[in-house]
This record gives C-alpha cells, sequence and structure tokens, in this order.
C-alpha cells in the first residue's frame, strides 16, 4: 500500500465559538452537507479506499446518523479521542501509530478544495521527500461578516513561506508570532539556495504527506503536538541542519554520548530502503540535478526534503472562522453539480427563488416568499411574506411570517419570531427571536447573554 | 552493403523473372536471391491481408476470449521481434518493410505488380517444403524465435512508431485494457497517455507528452493497479529525474526488486507464469512515461528469462532470492564491473595519455567515470565538455570533472568546429549500439563525430556490452523520440517569444531525444571485452546469444 489517508475531525473550531457551541465543527452543514464530507470526499474521487478519521465521541455519533456520511464508500476507521482539547494533531498521529503501516496524508475536516491531489503526490513521490503539503493563495473574503464591527479583522499572524526559485522546495516557515526581532535566514541556506521567494499571502491547507519515519519520530519526540505549529517548521529547518549526512550517522549510532538530542533526528534521516546502495548508484549516474551553479550534488546531499505545491486556481478553503464558514457556503455548492432544491422539499409555486440558493430536505416553504443568495438547510419551515436573502440557516428552523433575514446566520433548531427584521446577525443554537424585535444577537443558552448591535 | 541489397533487388527480381519465363535453369546464386524475394513479397502481402482483415475483425472482436487473450503476449513480443530476429536475418528486410507502408498510397500500379508475383510465387511456395509459418489471422506474429531456430521471422512495425495510425493507436489502448490484473477489473486499467502539441510531419508517427499532463493524473493516488514503486519510477523518468541509460537501468532494477519482495504467488498459479504476466502492465506504463531504452530493454529480457527459468517445484522464498540475487549479480557485472573494466582498459592501453586534450559530449556516466579514474591514476590531460540545449547536460559532466580537479573548458555544440583543432580524441558515450554498427546517443553525437571526422580526430564510443541491441537503424527518423516540445521554450527577462506556439498553425516544435551516428565516423568502441571496431557489434550479439 501506498498511502494511508488520516483525517483530523477532532478539533473544536475555537475561532468560531458561536457556531459550534452546540454542533460540532466536523459537522457544521455547508451547502447542506456535513463539513467533513468534502475532505472524505475529495479522497474517495481520487481512489482511497480506507481512510482513518480521529475524531471525538460526539462527533462519531454524528456521523453514525448522518445520510450523507453514510453514503460515502470508503471504509471509515474511527478513532476516538478525548473531548479535553489538550491533544494537538501530532499528539494524534502518536495515538494512531500502531495503526500506520505505510506513509501518511493527513488532512483537517475544515479543508475544502478542489485541488488535484496527484500534484502534491507527485512530488512527495518523484523527488522521496520527506514531506509534501499544500498552500494556497488566500482571497479576501467579501461578505459581511455577523458579530463583527466594520471589516476589520483583529490583527492576524501572517505566515512567511519561503520557497527555492522553482516554487516546489520549501525553504522557510515561519509564523509571525514566532520572529521577534525580524526574520532572520541561514546563511546555509542562502548558499544552497541563492533565490528564495518569501511569500506571506498563502493560506496552509493543512494537507500533508508524511514519510512513515516521521510518525515514528513523533513516538521517539513527545514534545511535539502539533502539526502545522511546530513539526512542519521543524522538518524545513531540519533540512538544512548540519547534522544531516549519511557517514556521520554511521557513526552517531556507534557513538551514542554524541548528539542524544539527534539520535530521534536519526529515524527520519534514514529513509529505509533496503536498496540504499542501488539509488545511490542510480543518483550517481543520473545526469540530472535540482540546482545548477554550485559544486554539490542533487539535493545538495540532503536526505530530507520538504515540497509545497501552491495551487493558484480553484478553491481551497480552511473552515476555521466565521468568515470562511459563510464564504464557503457560497463557493462549495459549485464544485457540485447537484439539483439546488432538495426533491422532497415542499415548495410552493408563488416562491420566488434564485438560482443560487439552496434548499434542504424536507423543507416547507410557503407563498410569497423570496429566498435569494442563500443555504436553507434540512427540516426547516419558511412561512408567508418571509425574505431570506444573503443568509445560512442551518436545520430545523422555523422561520415565522413577515420576517426579513438579510446576511444572518442562524443556526440549528432557533424559531424566528413573526415579523422579526434581523440584518447582519447571527442566531444561536435553538434561540427564538421574539417577533418584531429590531437587529439584536444572541449567542447562546445559559448565563451569557450578549447583545450586540449592528448593522 | 545493406544498401545495395535495397538497390539491386527490383533489378535483379526482372531478370529472375526472365530467365524463370525462359525455362533456364537457375543458378544457386539466383536460388538464393529468388527465396529471398520470395520472403519479401510474402510479407508485403500479408501486411496488406494483415491490415485488411483487421479492419473488419475491429468491429466483431469479442471482449474476453482466448483468442484476443492471445493477442497481448504476442503484442510485446511482436515488440521483442525485431530485436529476437538473429543477426543473420537479411538485413535489407527492415529497410524495404519501413519503406513500404511509406511508398504504399502512392505506388498502386506496383502494388498490383507485387500482389500478381506473390500469387505466382505462393504457388511455387506451396511446392516446397514451408518452413517458416505464415499465418493468415489477423494478429498472428511471430513468436519469439528460439536463437537456434533460422526460419526469418514476419516482422512487423514496433507500435511505438506508429502513432500516426489510429488502428494501432485503437489496439494499444485496448492491449493496455487488457493488461490489468484480473481482480482490477472495474474500470481500474492502465491509463493511456494522450499525445501533446503539434508534431512535425516527419516524427508524426512518434509519441509527444507533455511533463506537465503525467500519467499519475488518471491513476488513483494509493495505486493499487500498479506498484507503488514503478509509479515513482515512471515519475521519475518523466520529470528526467532519473536519466541516461545506465541510471534508467539501475533504477528500474532496483523497482523491479520492490516488486518481487512485495509479490505473493495467487492461488493455482505458478510463480514462473504469473510474475511475468504481472511485469507486463508496469512495462506498459513505464513506456508511457518515458519509452524505455535499449539497455532497459535488454534488462527486461533478462529478468523475465531468468523468472521463466524458475523450476515449479521451487519454493516462493528461494525463487524470490533466486532472483533478487540475479538482480544484483547482473548490475554488478553488466554495469559496475563493465564500467571498471572500460576504465582499465582505456587507462592501461594509452588510450588517455599525457598531454591528451579529450573533448566529451553531455553526461556520459561511463565516460566520466573513465575520466575521473584516468585522473586518479595521475594521467594529465584536459577535457573540453561540449553542451547543448535545451538539456544542458554538459554542465552536470563539467561540475563531477571540475571537483575532482580535471582542468575543463566548456563549450556549446554550435563551437565545435572552432574548439576542434586543439582536441586530441573524442570520447563519446551512447545509449545503445545497433546491429549494424551504428551508435545511438544523445542528439548531437552525430554532429560531433562527423566534425570530429573531418578534422581527423579519433572518436572513441564506450559502451558496456548489455547495451548493444539487436535493431537496425540507418536514419534518426525511424526510431526515436520527442521529448517535451516546452523545453525549448525560453523565457528572459519575462518575455517569453514563443509563448502561444500552438496557436501558429504553421509552426511546430521539435526536441528530439536520440540520434544514430554512422560506423564510419567511430573509431574504436571499448567494452569490457576489449577494444572492438564499430562493425563487430554484431559478432558480439551472436556469441552473447550462443552463450545463453
Amino acid at each position: 500500500m501506498e498511502l494511508q489517508a488520516v483525517l483530523m475531525a477532532a478539533g473544536g473550531g475555537s475561532r468560531m465559538t458561536d457556531l459550534t457551541y452546540n454542533t460540532p465543527k466536523a459537522m457544521l452543514p455547508v451547502g447542506n452537507k456535513p463539513l467533513m464530507w468534502y475532505p472524505l470526499n475529495l479522497l474517495e474521487k481520487v481512489g482511497f479506499e480506507e481512510v482513518i478519521v480521529i475524531t471525538t465521541k460526539e462527533v462519531q455519533k454524528a456521523m453514525s446518523t448522518d445520510l450523507k456520511i453514510k453514503d460515502v464508500k470508503m471504509k471509515l476507521d474511527v478513532v476516538s479521542i478525548q473531548e479535553d482539547g489538550d491533544m494537538g494533531t501530532a499528539d494524534a498521529l502518536r495515538h494512531i501509530q500502531p495503526k500506520i503501516k505505510t506513509d501518511i496524508l493527513v488532512l483537517s475536516c475544515d479543508l475544502i478544495t478542489d485541488v488535484a491531489l496527484h500534484e502534491v503526490v507527485d512530488l512527495f513521490r518523484a523527488h522521496n521527500a520527506t514531506m509534501a503539503m499544500l498552500m494556497s493563495k488566500a482571497h479576501e473574503f467579501t461578505e459581511t461578516v455577523p458579530g463583527q464591527k466594520g471589516k476589520k479583522k483583529t490583527a492576524e499572524q501572517r505566515d512567511f513561506v519561503g520557497v527555492d526559485k522553482s516554487g516546489k522546495r520549501l525553504l522557510f516557515m515561519a509564523n509571525e508570532a514566532d520572529l521577534e526581532d525580524g526574520l532572520s535566514i541561514r546563511k546555509s541556506i542562502m548558499r544552497k539556495h541563492p533565490r528564495m521567494l518569501i511569500k506571506t499571502g498563502l493560506v496552509d491547507a493543512h494537507l500533508y504527506c508524511l514519510k512513515k519515519a516521521v510518525v515514528d519520530f513523533l513516538t521517539e519526540n513527545k514534545s511535539i503536538s502539533s502539526i502545522r505549529g511546530e513539526l512542519v517548521p521543524y522538518l524545513v529547518r531540519k533540512q538544512f541542519s548540519k547534522t544531516v549526512n549519511s557517514q556521520k550517522l554511521k557513526d552517531d549510532t556507534d557513538d551514542q554520548t554524541q548528539e542524544k538530542n539527534d539520535g530521534p533526528a536519526n529515524h527520519e534521516l534514514l529513509i529505509s530502503s533496503r536498496d540504499e546502495p542501488l539509488l545511490q548508484l542510480a543518483q550517481e549516474r543520473s545526469c540530472w540535478n535540482d540546482h545548477r551553479g554550485d559544486m554539490s550534488e542533487a539535493y545538495h546531499g540532503g536526505k530530507l526534503r520538504c515540497y509545497v505545491h501552491i495551487m493558484d486556481q480553484g478553491l481551497c478553503c480552511r473552515v476555521n472562522t466565521l468568515a470562511a464558514y459563510i464564504e464557503v457556503n457560497r463557493l462549495a455548492p459549485k464544485l457540485f453539480e447537484e439539483p439546488s432544491v432538495h426533491p422532497s422539499a415542499d415548495i410552493s409555486e408563488r416562491c420566488q427563488m434564485g438560482s443560487d440558493s439552496i434548499i434542504g430536505a424536507v423543507c416547507h416553504i410557503a407563498d410569497k416568499t423570496s429566498i435569494k443568495r442563500s443555504t436553507i438547510g434540512n427540516f426547516t419551515t419558511v412561512k408567508e411574506k418571509v425574505k431570506v436573502t444573503n443568509s445560512i440557516i442551518m436545520h430545523g428552523v422555523t422561520i415565522e411570517e413577515g420576517c426579513n433575514i438579510q446576511g444572518s446566520v442562524i443556526c440549528s433548531n432557533a424559531v424566528i419570531g413573526r415579523g422579526a427584521d434581523l440584518k447582519y446577525c447571527l442566531v444561536g443554537n435553538g434561540q427564538h427571536i421574539e417577533p418584531e424585535v429590531p437587529g439584536i444577537i444572541i449567542l447562546n443558552t445559559g448565563n451569557l447573554d450578549l447583545c450586540l448591535h449592528v448593522l | 552493403m545493406a544498401d545495395s541489397g535495397v538497390i539491386d533487388g527490383p533489378g535483379r527480381k526482372d531478370e529472375i523473372e526472365r530467365a524463370k519465363s525462359e525455362g533456364k535453369d537457375l543458378t544457386k546464386e539466383e536460388k538464393q536471391r529468388l527465396r529471398k524475394e520470395k520472403k519479401q513479397q510474402k510479407k508485403i502481402k500479408e501486411k496488406k491481408d494483415d491490415k485488411a482483415s483487421q479492419e473488419n475483425e475491429k468491429e466483431k472482436k469479442p471482449v474476453t476470449s482466448a483468442a484476443p487473450a492471445s493477442q497481448p503476449p504476442t503484442q510485446p513480443t511482436v515488440q521483442k521481434a525485431p530485436s529476437a530476429v538473429p543477426a543473420t536475418a537479411p538485413v535489407s528486410v527492415p529497410a524495404s518493410e519501413a519503406s513500404v507502408p511509406a511508398d504504399k498510397p502512392t505506388k498502386t500500379k506496383a502494388e498490383l505488380k507485387a500482389e500478381r508475383r506473390a500469387r505466382q510465387e505462393a504457388e511455387r511456395a506451396s511446392k516446397q517444403t514451408k518452413k517458416g509459418e505464415t499465418g493468415q489471422q489477423a494478429a498472428t506474429s511471430k513468436p519469439k524465435a528460439p536463437p537456434s531456430d533460422l526460419q526469418p521471422v514476419v516482422k512487423r512495425l514496433p507500435e511505438h512508431i506508429q502513432v500516426d495510425n489510429p488502428d494501432v493507436l485503437k489496439k494499444l489502448a485496448k492491449k493496455l485494457e487488457r493488461q490489468q490484473t484480473p481482480e482490477h477489473y472495474a474500470a481500474k486499467k492502465i491509463p493511456l497517455r494522450s499525445d501533446y502539441g503539434y508534431k512535425v510531419s516527419l516524427f508524426s508517427h512518434l509519441h509527444q507528452y507533455s511533463r506537465k499532463a503525467p500519467l499519475t493524473q488518471q491513476l488513483s493516488i494509493p495505486s493499487t493497479v500498479i506498484h507503488p514503486a514503478i509509479v515513482r519510477l515512471g515519475l521519475q523518468y518523466s520529470h528526467g529525474i532519473v536519466a541516461g541509460s545506465n541510471a534508467r537501468s539501475v533504477a528500474l532494477l532496483h523497482a523491479f526488486k520492490q516488486v518481487i519482495r512485495d509479490y505473493t504467488t495467487p492461488q493455482n498459479e505458478e510463480l514462473s507464469r504469473d510474475l511475468v504476466n504481472k511485469l507486463k502492465p508496469y512495462i506498459s506504463f513505464l513506456n508511457q512515461c518515458r519509452p524505455l531504452s535499449a539497455s532497459m530493454g535488454n534488462a527486461i529480457k533478462y529478468i523475465k528469462k531468468e523468472i521463466s527459468n524458475i523450476p515449479s517445484n521451487c519454493k516462493e522464498d528461494e525463487a524470490k532470492n533466486k532472483l533478487l540475487n540475479c538482480i544484483e549479480s547482473y548490475i554488478n557485472e553488466k554495469i559496475i564491473l563493465a564500467g571498471v573494466a572500460i576504465a582499465k582498459c582505456a587507462i592501461e592501453k594509452q588510450k588517455i595519455s599525457d598531454g591528451d586534450v579529450i573533448l566529451v559530449y553531455g553526461c556520459s556516466s561511463l565516460v566520466n567515470h573513465i575520466l575521473c579514474k584516468a585522473f586518479e591514476k595521475n594521467r594529465k590531460f584536459r577535457v573540453i565538455v561540449v553542451d547543448s540545449r535545451p538539456r544542458l547536460e554538459g554542465k552536470e559532466a563539467l561540475r563531477r570533472l571540475v571537483q575532482k580537479g580535471i582542468s575543463c573548458t566548456y563549450v556549446l555544440i554550435s563551437a565545435v568546429s572552432y574548439i576542434l583543432p586543439e582536441v586530441s580524441k573524442v570520447f563519446l558515450g551512447a545509449h545503445a549500439l545497433l546491429a549494424n554498427g551504428y551508435v545511438m546517443s544523445r542528439v548531437g553525437t552525430s554532429q560531433i563525430a562527423l566534425v570530429a571526422k573531418a578534422f581527423n580526430v579519433p572518436v572513441l564510443v564506450c559502451c558496456e556490452t548489455y547495451k548493444f541491441c539487436d535493431r537496425v537503424q540507418t536514419d534518426s527518423f525511424v526510431s526515436n523520440e520527442l521529448d517535451d516540445p516546452d523545453d525549448l521554450i525560453v523565457t528572459r527577462k519575462g518575455t517569453t517569444p514563443l509563448e502561444g506556439w500552438e496557436n501558429e498553425s504553421s509552426l511546430g516544435l521539435l526536441n528530439l531525444v536520440y540520434d544514430v551516428t554512422p560506423p564510419d565516423f567511430v573509431d574504436l568502441v571499448i567494452t569490457e571485452l576489449g577494444m572492438i571496431p564499430c562493425t563487430s557489434v554484431p559478432v558480439v550479439l551472436r556469441v552473447k546469444n550462443v552463450d545463453q
């Protein structure tokens, strides 16, 4: 077997707590399909037959009842972990290490993309890379996000990504938070790759192909807990580490006092191939070099290589903020050729429905309603004279007569009272909006009662 | 000699016809010639019949039945058939065969004449004892003729040089479909790579692929149909990461080792037969990523022979170990030790002496090895590296030589006649040595050999014997490789002059990879068997065949 797919679905959605209060992030409806269906669909289309899904018990329960997930033909091996939220992605990999028999492809459940997956995997295969990842040019979100004053976002931490001049080899990766005095690049890197392009406008799609040796390395090195935050920058740095030298490694294994820190590193650097001499011979005899102009052999003799595929066209979105969620609800349905109206929905003739709206299953849409650019979930009831524009309405919602809903997100099982006028609001789970109340947001049940006026 | 055979052919035919009609006794010579011509015409007739009946059979061809199932085994052997021809087969036949399809549309009168003659010969031949089997069915071609059998082989053009014939393409697609392993019936077949861009008309019979459309696009990602090691190898071939005759063979054998290790014999099957069938789709896949080289072809033949020679009572583990050892010893003997022997030969026989100025072209692993060894033995010489676009492999050769400490000069091929007066010897590497003494090597080699001949500079070709191939070629058009035409495009300061070349209807980009050098330009071939003249290649091949 060549690759094993691992889907990380245990994330808590820490940046959109309003939405994920009741529904786990992996099951948030996007275009009336649960969020984790999209990466599963991507894997299925490409030809995977089995996926290891790491998730919480809550999500596991929800998965077993969801119809769309049942539709997935692949074999899903669900591993549930504790919901504390202390377990990082790398910790989760460590947890499933006994199941890993070969190289892995790690995906996050909040990735929605139409990338040609072979581009990433081909880099991984052709260059015998230790890691290959996917990144995408970031797009500005154009929709107004409910619950935010104005358009200014909080100061986001930028990612600095350095690639070589071919745009494929990853040379440098750091987050703004980790660079206090400024960006410093080692001279050894500059000597090997005199031309480096540093990009900041990239979105990390959290799709990684990792060699099996990396997973073994993680089991030894228990200090790494997040793939994105710690493992990837570590691997990128290690490419140019001075101890990357096969001869030196042989000495290291004999001399144990030396390089205790790099002990675990030996694992990943020893690309486990029983015919290492033959591969060496083939590389020696081959008249190919990945760079020109200096005296070193291909790849500068380095055994650890990290590659990145940067896609500039097509959809690649990570749904981890409210803005992304709204954006993706617009774009995701366009990926598939499905009818926008579910066959079991009951829509009266006098309803004006735009072509870019999606109606879920078993809906009741009454007369004289206008639904434009919106997504309406399953089991919702929309009464007469309701105008819904630019909104996302989740499952089981009841909207009484004469409401005007604009640019809002209404979570599951909410009830919007008669004549309510909601503009750019976010209605939490199971809330009741009283009739005739101008735009007020009530976020969640319980003690906290936040009210925000937005227009 | 080969040329004279073709020219004399039609003339002699008329003579003999006259002689026959006059009832005179034919001399021994004339009888021989007559027999040769009969065979030729029979083949021409058969070819026509085959093509006609193929058209008919296409409509009613059954999908899964025993008869077409025999086709795929014969199809690859067709490709091997030209190489299996014993060296004594008439050399003029391939040349005439190659010309016949080309001449077909224009010479209809000659066709009719040939048909009439063929009919006459067929009647006469039916009286004589027939030795060679000549099936009239559509796809029956001669199976691999054992070396001791001197029967003529029905020569068919291999399909990789008939790309402009839609029937051949259809056959190839069907063959790929049928080459899948039985478990993977459900639409999981080896994909067919489509050609890219406008092909120059002289080379329209060859495949031209684009690097931006890899074959892996059509494969599932955890590749189950094709072993992952083979997918990786195919990618490395098409990206050019593994390039060079020796490197490709070594990488191929390494991948085969992994395949053999992961192989388990299914129930009711024999390892010797099943493993060979397993390898067939992999070889088709690799062929589509990049056409196989002659050295790879020979390596594959060796492995297939070793596999089929495994006795049926052998246990699986034992058999696998045996095969792995065979592969190891093949690489060791034919590549590593041969390289050492050639270097030793070249250095000891004073082919590299003090004060020499040696010219090399491109990056040949063997030539680099020889030069490095000579430098280690403290010979004082300097090297001129000649390079050419678009591959610019000379830069890599330059790097390796300079790293050792050899003083080098670097020129482009356009400066060859400028630099040749300084040169004392030319060392060339070879991709393959053909049976008629021609050297197939990187495009540009024949130019260098030509100019060197004009300057009276000795040209030495270094080649291991496993690259000797039974094929015969006198020009670079018939069988070659077309690389990605986009490699020729250069972007300087942000502008790309050839940017929209596909939209120009009268513009074609040609990126040839190989060319053939006639033996007149080559003074010596250094192999591990010694230093031989170019024309001794068929002798070596014959000796090798007898040994096996």
